[in-house]
C-alpha cells in the first residue's frame, strides 16, 4: 500500500495546538483536575495516539478537541479556530464539518437503520435526500457494509457497528478523525480490521487522526506518535518505531 | 435541519414510543373534542336563535309609522324632525315609494282592527289583522293545525290558539293544563265565522269638497256596517304577533282580502281634519327587507322620507353580546381539558428527554446544534398537537352528531319539530387544530429548551 501524497504534503501545517489546556470539575468539596495544563501540537494528516490509564484525562482532552466540552482555562486551536471562543452554534458547525467521531460503544441510534445513522450528519448539514442517500451508499461501500444498509444497529455485530460508525464519521469528509477507544468493545481480529480502516482514512484521505487508547501495542502498530497522559498532565510525547524504521503503515 | 427531515424524524421518534405518545395524543384529542363540542354547541344555539328570529320576521322587518301617529315608537324623530302636523301622510303613494326602494322585498299595510266575530251565533270581540302571503314561512305557523290561506284573497281565517279556546269555551283556568292545538282545531277547521265590520265607503260629499274653492277641504266618507263570512282554515299554536303586546291580533285574514274590505281604521278619523284623499291612509306599514344585514340602510332611508321607522336591530345587538359571553364561557371550559392535555405533552417530552439522553448526546457529537435538537422536540410536540387536533375535531363532531340525534329523538317524542342546534363551521375545525398545535408548541417550550441545553459529554456518558 502506498502512502497518499496528500498526507506528506499537509504534514507541515499545524492541525491542533493546545496551550496550557485545563479542564477542572468541582465534585462536592473537591476539585478534579481532569486536564491540567496540557500543551501539544499535532500536524495535519498525522496519526497520533493518546495513551494513559483510566482517569488520566485522555478522553477529556479528546472531548475538548472535539468541541464537546470547553476548557476551564488555556486554549485549544484547531485549524486556526480557537474553540474556547466559538459560540455554541459555531461549535456545532465545527463538529459537523471539521470533526468525525468514533466511540468505544459505537453510539449508533438504535431506532434508525444503518443508512439513516450514517446520513444523519448530512441532515443537520441540510443536504438533499438524494444526495444524502448517494453519499451514505458510498461511505457504507467504503467500510464494506453496503449489504447492511437497511438493518438496525442491533442486528449487526460489534465490528459491523463500528464500521457503520466509521462511515458516519466519514460522511462529511472531516479533516479530523477523533476516536475514543475504537477497539475497546471488539475482539482483536475485528479490532485490527477497524484500525486498518482508520489507517487507510489517514493515508488516503489525509485525515488527521487522534485516537485515545490504553493499548500501547495498538498505538505502536498504527500511530506515528504517542502522547502519554497521567493525572491530567502530558508526561511523554514520542514517535513510534514505525516512523523511525520507515516501515510506517505496515500491518 | 429542513422541515421535511425534521417532520420525518419527529414522526419516527413518536412511533418509537407508540403507546405513550398515542396516549398523550388521545389526551390532546379529548381536550380538542371538548373545546369543539362546547363551541359548536354555542354556535349551534346562536344559529338556531338567529334562524328562529329571522323566521319570526323580527329581524328583517321595519315598522313604519307616520309622525302623525303620536303613539308611534320613534320618540327621537318626534323631537328632531318636522312637527307631526306638517309631516307626510303614510298613504298608498308612500307605501309604493317604500316598496320600490332597493333591498326592500315588500311593504304592506298593517291592517288591524278590533271587531266582532260571530261563531255559532255567539259574538266574540277581538283584534283582527291581515297577513301577507310571505308570513306563511313565519315559524309561528310551524306547528299550526290545518293550513295557511289558500290564496291572498280567500275568505279564510287563521285563529290563534287562545281565540280558538275562547270560541269553544275551553279557556283554561290559571295554572291548569292547556288543551292541545290539535284538540282545539278538530271541531273548528272548516267551520264558518261571520265578521261584522265598519266599511269606509266613498261619499259624494267628499268628491264635491275636493273641488271647494277655498281649499279647506276635509275627508268625507260614509261608514257602512258589513258582514264577511270566513272559513276557519288553521289554528296556530304560537303567537305570530307576540312582539306587538296589547295590540296583537288573534284572528288573521289574507292581506288582499282585508284590503278589499276597506275596513274603517283609526287613522281615518284623524284624517278627516286634514286633506281629502281617495287613497287609503295607513297607521303603519311593515317593510320586509331582502336581507337582515341591509335593515339599517333601509331604515335610515325611510326616516329620511319623513316617517318614523323601528326595527328590532337594537335588540339583536344585545343578543350578540349575550352569545359573545356564552362563547367565552364555553371556550374557557372547553379549553380546560386541552390545558390538562398540554401537561401530558410536557410530561411525555420530559420523559422522552430522559430516555433519549444518549441519543441527544450522539446527535450533538455528530454536529446537531442546540437549535436542531430544540426544533426536533418542537416538531414532536407539534405533530402530537396536529394529530390530536385532527382526532379531537372528529371526536367533537361525532359527539355533536350523537347528541343532535339523541335530542331530536327526544323532541319527536315530545311532538316537537326537530332542531339542528349543533354546528361545526370550518373556521372552528381549522381554529381548533391550530389551537391544539399552538398549545402543544407552548407545552414543548420547556422540554425542547431542556433537551437543547443538554451537555453532550454528560449525555454520552448516560446509559
Amino acid at each position: 500500500m502506498t502512502t497518499a501524497p496528500v498526507a506528506s504534503a499537509a504534514r507541515s501545517t499545524l492541525a491542533i495546538r493546545s496551550e496550557n489546556l485545563c479542564r477542572h470539575y468541582r465534585m462536592g468539596e473537591s476539585l478534579i483536575r481532569a486536564v491540567d495544563g496540557v500543551s501539544l501540537e499535532i500536524h495535519s494528516a498525522e496519526f497520533v495516539a493518546l495513551l494513559g490509564s483510566s482517569g488520566s484525562g485522555k478522553s477529556s482532552v479528546l472531548n475538548l478537541i472535539a468541541g464537546l466540552d470547553r476548557p476551564t482555562s488555556g486554549s485549544v486551536i484547531v485549524q486556526d479556530r480557537d474553540l474556547a471562543k466559538l459560540s455554541r452554534e459555531d461549535l456545532a458547525k465545527y463538529r459537523l464539518h471539521v470533526v468525525g467521531m468514533v466511540f468505544q460503544s459505537f453510539n449508533l441510534i438504535a431506532s434508525m437503520t444503518v443508512a439513516e445513522n450514517v446520513e444523519l450528519p448530512l441532515r443537520f448539514a441540510e443536504v438533499d435526500r438524494n444526495q444524502r442517500l448517494k453519499l451514505a451508499q458510498e461511505a457504507l461501500e467504503r467500510v464494506g457494509l453496503q449489504g447492511r444498509m437497511n438493518h438496525r444497529p442491533t442486528e449487526l455485530s460489534g465490528g459491523e457497528q463500528q464500521r457503520a460508525a466509521l462511515a458516519r464519521a466519514l460522511i462529511n469528509r472531516p479533516q479530523l478523525l477523533l476516536a475514543d477507544e475504537p477497539t475497546g468493545n471488539l475482539d482483536s481480529h475485528t479490532g485490527t480490521e477497524i484500525m486498518d480502516m482508520v489507517r487507510d482514512f489517514n493515508r488516503e484521505l489525509g485525515m488527521t487522526v487522534l485516537m485515545v487508547t490504553h493499548e500501547r501495542a495498538l498505538a505502536e502498530r498504527y500511530a506515528q506518535r504517542m502522547i502519554f497522559l497521567a493525572d491530567g498532565k502530558l508526561v511523554d510525547d514520542q514517535q513510534t518505531a514505525y516512523v523511525h524504521s520507515g516501515k510506517r503503515g505496515q500491518s | 435541519m429542513k422541515i421535511p427531515d425534521l417532520t420525518e424524524l419527529a414522526l419516527r421518534n413518536l412511533r418509537e414510543s407508540l403507546l405513550r405518545n398515542s396516549l398523550t395524543t388521545v389526551g390532546i384529542s379529548v381536550g380538542v373534542a371538548s373545546l369543539v363540542a362546547m363551541l359548536s354547541l354555542g354556535i349551534g344555539l346562536q344559529q338556531m336563535a338567529s334562524r328562529r328570529l329571522v323566521k319570526s320576521g323580527l329581524f328583517d322587518t321595519i315598522v313604519v309609522t307616520s309622525r302623525r301617529e303620536l303613539r308611534g315608537m320613534g320618540r327621537e324623530e318626534e323631537r328632531t324632525g318636522p312637527a307631526p302636523g306638517e309631516s307626510r301622510v303614510l298613504d298608498e303613494t308612500a307605501r309604493t315609494e317604500i316598496e320600490r326602494m332597493p333591498n326592500v322585498a315588500e311593504a304592506y299595510p298593517d291592517i288591524r282592527f278590533a271587531t266582532e266575530l260571530r261563531f255559532e251565533d255567539k259574538p266574540h270581540l277581538t283584534m283582527v289583522s291581515a297577513l301577507p302571503e310571505s308570513a306563511k314561512s313565519n315559524d309561528a305557523f310551524e306547528g299550526m293545525q290545518g293550513s295557511f290561506f289558500s290564496s291572498d284573497t280567500a275568505a279564510e281565517a287563521v285563529l290563534q290558539k287562545s281565540f280558538a279556546e275562547e270560541l269553544l269555551g275551553k279557556t283554561p283556568a290559571l295554572g291548569a293544563a292547556e288543551p292541545s292545538v290539535s284538540d282545539l282545531a278538530k271541531p273548528l277547521l272548516g267551520k264558518e265565522l261571520i265578521m261584522r265590520y265598519a266599511q269606509r265607503g266613498a261619499s259624494p260629499v267628499s268628491r264635491s269638497a275636493a273641488a271647494a274653492p277655498d281649499g279647506l277641504s276635509g275627508a268625507a266618507y260614509s261608514v257602512v256596517s258589513r258582514e264577511q263570512k270566513l272559513k276557519i282554515v288553521g289554528v296556530a299554536d304560537l303567537d305570530p304577533e307576540s312582539m306587538r303586546g296589547p295590540t296583537r291580533a288573534k284572528v288573521f285574514l289574507p292581506l288582499k282580502l282585508a284590503e278589499s274590505l276597506h275596513v274603517m281604521q283609526p287613522t281615518d278619523l284623524r284624517e278627516i281634519a286634514r286633506a281629502a284623499s281617495d287613497q287609503p291612509v295607513y297607521s303603519s306599514i311593515s317593510v320586509r327587507v331582502k336581507n337582515p344585514a341591509q335593515i339599517q340602510g333601509v331604515e335610515d332611508a325611510i326616516k329620511k322620507m319623513g316617517f318614523t321607522a323601528f326595527s328590532i336591530l337594537d335588540a339583536s345587538r344585545g343578543l350578540r353580546q349575550f352569545f359573545a359571553v356564552l362563547y367565552a364561557f364555553l371556550g374557557i371550559f372547553g379549553s380546560l381539558a386541552l390545558m390538562v392535555a398540554s401537561i401530558g405533552i410536557v410530561n411525555t417530552l420530559v420523559m422522552a428527554i430522559l430516555e433519549r439522553r444518549r441519543e441527544i448526546g450522539i446527535m450533538k457529537a455528530i454536529g446537531a446544534s442546540d437549535g436542531d435538537v430544540k426544533k426536533l422536540f418542537f416538531a414532536e410536540a407539534g405533530a402530537m398537537g396536529i394529530l390530536g387536533g385532527l382526532a379531537g375535531v372528529a371526536l367533537g363532531w361525532a359527539i355533536g352528531q350523537v347528541i343532535n340525534v339523541g335530542t331530536n329523538v327526544y323532541l319527536r317524542r315530545q311532538s316537537l319539530p326537530p332542531e339542528h342546534f349543533w354546528a361545526v363551521p370550518w373556521w372552528l375545525v381549522g381554529g381548533a387544530i391550530l389551537f391544539a398545535f399552538v398549545v402543544s408548541m407552548v407545552s414543548g417550550l420547556y422540554p425542547a429548551g431542556r433537551a437543547a441545553r443538554l451537555d453532550p459529554v454528560q449525555a454520552l456518558r448516560y446509559e
